[in-house]
């Protein structure tokens, strides 16, 4: 018979990723560079929130994204008409990003430039929940077709994130979407979240969005988040 | 739904810990897993077998899962409720103002080396 040994772990599965994301973290916070985490359920609208996004805030600070998916490049494509920096990063099946994933992403960019490098993760309101990027920030966009119950659902994207947009409100009058019910549930969930409500495709809200976001970066650069 | 990356992960994680400790393979793998982790534990059965087959130090690998129960403290009364059951509010004092003692866990027990 073989000998068998007992070797005691007792780490977390995630205590790894958590330790490379703090890392990240502070590496970036002595380059300046901000960096801010946006997630969502596929078709939510990132892409379109982040062009809008890009436009407000060109003028003020150079602007960097990585753009995480499966396969294909057709996010990066349009973002690239911004005028911003990208790179796309296949995950290869995977279902979110890691901090390491994303360290090399930054990499990629060459961040030496870059003071706000936006992260538009895999369209999924669970796995990337899970995983700390190193993001400076975590954001994430609800549309209004997903419906007010979505924090009650996936609670624990809703936890981790300080601040959540509430994405086409243009089409609010169409569907059951109760504004004030979600933001409760969100409370519920998570009392310090900012919620900002946008209609990307029109514009509405960018502004308070674009002002919630340059505070954020400004005060990280100055070291006082 | 991210069952098959965590698989992944668990396995790297271990690989390291076999080559620190210079093992031959691994016979079994106990995971500590919370109630409300959001990781189910009938996916990551699945997820294993699958695994296992492609990474030799994990050939004969078995895995165990003990369930840790979800528990949530409440700040207003000092009293533990479960998780599950009662969500954020607290059952005694309806007080929303808790959170959450036992239940996230998803750690790596031990494992079973030769």
């Amino acid at each position: 018979m073989r000998e068998v040994r007992v070797l005691e772990i007792k780490q977390s599965v995630f205590a790894d990723n958590d330790q490379q994301a703090d890392l990240l973290r502070q590496d970036l916070r002595e380059k300046g560079v901000f960096l801010l985490n946006l997630m969502s359920s596929p078709g939510a609208g990132k892409t379109t929130t982040l062009m809008r996004t890009i436009e407000a805030l060109k003028d003020t600070f150079k602007i960097g994204v990585m753009e995480a998916d499966i396969d294909s490049d057709v996010d990066a494509q349009t973002i690239s008409k911004s005028g911003a920096k990208v790179i796309q990063l296949h995950t290869g099946g995977m279902c979110h990003l890691d901090a390491e994933m994303t360290r090399q992403g930054l990499a990629g960019l060459e961040t030496n430039d870059v003071e706000l490098a936006i992260l538009e993760n895999v369209g999924n309101l669970v796995c990337p929940a899970e995983f700390d990027t190193g993001a400076a920030k975590n954001a994430m966009i609800l549309s209004v077709p997903e419906g007010h119950d979505k924090p009650l659902k996936y609670p624990l994207m809703f936890t981790i994130c300080d601040v959540v947009l509430i994405n086409k409100i243009d089409v609010l009058p169409y569907f059951d979407f109760d504004l004030e019910k979600c933001k409760e549930y969100i409370h519920m969930r998570n009392p310090k979240a900012k919620i900002i409500p946008i209609c990307a495709k029109t514009g509405e809200g960018i502004e308070e969005w674009s002002r919630w976001l340059t505070e954020e970066v400004t005060n990280w650069r100055r070291g006082k988040a | 739904m991210h069952e098959l990356g965590v698989v992944f992960h668990i396995m790297d994680n271990l690989e390291k810990v076999a080559e620190e400790n210079e093992v031959k393979g691994i016979s079994k793998v106990v995971l500590e897993l919370g109630e409300v982790s959001t990781v189910i534990e009938s996916y990551l059965q699945n997820c294993w077998k699958w695994a296992v087959k492609k990474r030799e130090l994990f050939a004969e690998a078995e895995l165990i899962v003990e369930q840790l129960p979800a528990v949530t403290y409440c700040e207003g009364c000092g009293q533990t409720y479960p998780t599950v059951e009662y969500g954020k509010i607290c059952p005694y004092c309806k007080s929303p103002d808790t959170w959450l003692l036992q239940g996230n866990e998803f750690n790596i027990k031990e494992i079973e080396v030769y």
